[in-house]
């Protein structure tokens, strides 16, 4: 089962621990915002994923369970507006 | 149109099997009206299995500034879309029904209030309710945030409205147009809405026209109309034409050559980078400037941020200042840099606002690429033909004579929308 990194981009405000325990995955923008280069967490990263997760003082790195849904992810398709 | 007239013109509604009338739906190939383009029957049968759904909301936010067709709907029509919304509120089991309009919407907010004192049959009882305005108000989450007595802004997802939506329970929210055509399609079925349009891209579609033509306004468009068509019945450019925005400031620009040889197909469209959204369609003539008019519009849609999410916050604002500088022809004007933001900022908001405004900007620097280049040099001569910032600037809406080749085969029944 594998797992996927997600920012909550409202809780977020750019603390930057995320990108400093997790660099392989995780980079931060010009205005220090978090880039999640690849979402899924390579099995030997997950134990540091988590602790990213735990470091996050808004609480706005989650770890999900892929579930492969394309509703669950913001920013995919397709919407359900209109 | 009073519930007396409307009755005579659309007849009255019948009480079909809600799986029925779904399977109709559903065969109609109806999409929704709101700019997701999203199948209706699909929607509905989202929300029909969840638990004890709260309420149908009519979205009549309408906030792209370009956008007339849902206050039209609303002013003159507003027994055709409740009474698509109670068909919508009977299909999913909804409780209630509530109709949301910006705060500005006077003359829906009085149709609504005058249809609302003489409907007497609605299964479930409706309310109307005003927001404030902006342009991300009118994005679902935020309008469920709204009617759950938050402010009007996007919320993060998932859970989405059909999920867990007003009162946490599954919510269904529609466009005015879609609920009208659903009230449309329950009354007179699926070939009839079949009847126009195309067999992939069936029926028609409000469009609201303006910029460079000489009838600007909103206008029932049968899908598979030529694009030279459908300038026509808005009058027709008023000039030579240098591009077209199709489907508002959530939508892009495209080369007016590359598109007046199309039709109005959602793979033709998209062939052109287009989809047509909203139906808000802006003609710019080649006297006017499209670098100019783009750097306002990315102003305004920076602006316009909720101001949750930082890669919206300050990704729009470096862009849209980005975007300025190379409409002044400033030295530091850089598009490599522009297009780098631009990729970067995509998909890391709470909400679609960002991806749009980003769309928007890389395919104006697409089509202008030649102004661009031109400004370097020279400063522009062309005064911005204003393309219209926090409200439409329609002038006239809706066609009284009801003519336009979208209706020609369809003469024997009442007209659809007037």
């Amino acid at each position: 089962m594998s797992r996927r990194l997600r920012v909550n981009p409202i809780a977020c405000e750019a603390h930057g621990l995320c990108a400093e325990l997790l660099p392989e995955l995780i980079r931060l923008d010009d205005w220090g915002y978090p880039i999640i280069d690849v979402a899924e967490v390579p099995p030997e990263l997950v134990g540091l994923a988590e602790r990213a997760v735990d470091a996050c003082p808004t609480l706005a790195l989650l770890l999900e369970e892929d579930t492969a849904a394309p509703l669950a992810r913001p920013g995919g398709s397709p919407p359900l507006t209109g | 149109m009073t519930l007396a007239e409307h009755l005579r013109v659309h007849g009255e509604l019948p009480q079909r099997r809600p799986q029925e009338l779904i399977g109709a739906i559903e065969r109609s190939g109806l999409r929704g009206r709101g700019g997701a383009d999203f199948p209706t029957a699909t929607k509905l049968r989202a929300v029909a299995a969840g638990r004890r759904p709260s309420a149908v909301v009519v979205n009549g936010s309408e906030t792209e500034p370009a956008s007339a067709k849902d206050r039209l709907l609303l002013t003159r029509l507003p027994h055709l879309v409740l009474d698509g919304a109670m068909v919508a509120a009977r299909l999913v089991g909804a409780e209630e029904v509530i109709v949301k309009v910006g705060e500005s919407a006077v003359g829906s907010l009085q149709a609504l209030e005058g249809a609302l004192a003489v409907r007497h049959d609605d299964p479930v009882p409706v309310r109307v309710v005003a927001a404030p305005e902006g342009y991300v108000a009118g994005e679902e989450s935020a309008v469920v945030q709204f009617l759950n007595g938050g402010p009007e802004l996007p919320t993060f997802v998932p859970p989405r409205p059909f999920q867990r939506g007003y009162r946490r329970r599954p919510t269904l929210i529609q466009n005015p147009e879609t609920l009208a055509q659903v009230a449309l399609v329950a009354r007179f079925g699926e070939r009839w809405y079949r009847e126009l349009g195309t067999a992939a891209d069936p029926g028609s579609a409000l469009v609201t026209i303006s910029g460079a033509v000489a009838a600007p306004g909103v206008y029932e468009m049968a899908f598979g109309t030529s694009m030279a068509d459908l300038l026509d019945a808005a009058g027709g450019p008023t000039e030579r034409m240098r591009a077209l925005l199709v489907g508002g400031y959530f939508g892009t620009w495209v080369d007016a050559s590359q598109i007046m040889r199309l039709r109005l197909s959602r793979e033709e469209l998209r062939s052109v980078g287009c989809t047509l959204g909203s139906g808000v369609l802006i003609v710019l003539a080649e006297s006017s400037c499209g670098l100019h008019e783009t750097a306002r519009v990315i102003d305004y849609l920076a602006e316009q941020s909720a101001g949750q999410c930082g890669p919206c916050v300050h990704g729009l604002r470096a862009v849209a200042d980005g975007v300025a500088a190379l409409a002044a022809g400033r030295r530091n004007g850089n598009v490599e840099r522009v297009t780098r933001w631009a990729a970067e900022i995509r998909g890391r908001g709470a909400c679609h606002h960002p991806d749009g405004a980003v769309r928007f900007v890389m395919s104006a620097l697409s089509v202008f690429a030649q102004e661009i280049e031109h400004h370097r040099r020279h400063p522009c001569g062309a005064q911005p033909a204003g393309l219209p910032l926090g409200r439409a600037s329609v002038r006239r809406s809706g066609r009284e004579d009801g003519s336009g080749r979208a209706r020609e085969r369809r003469t024997a029944k009442p007209l659809r929308l007037r």
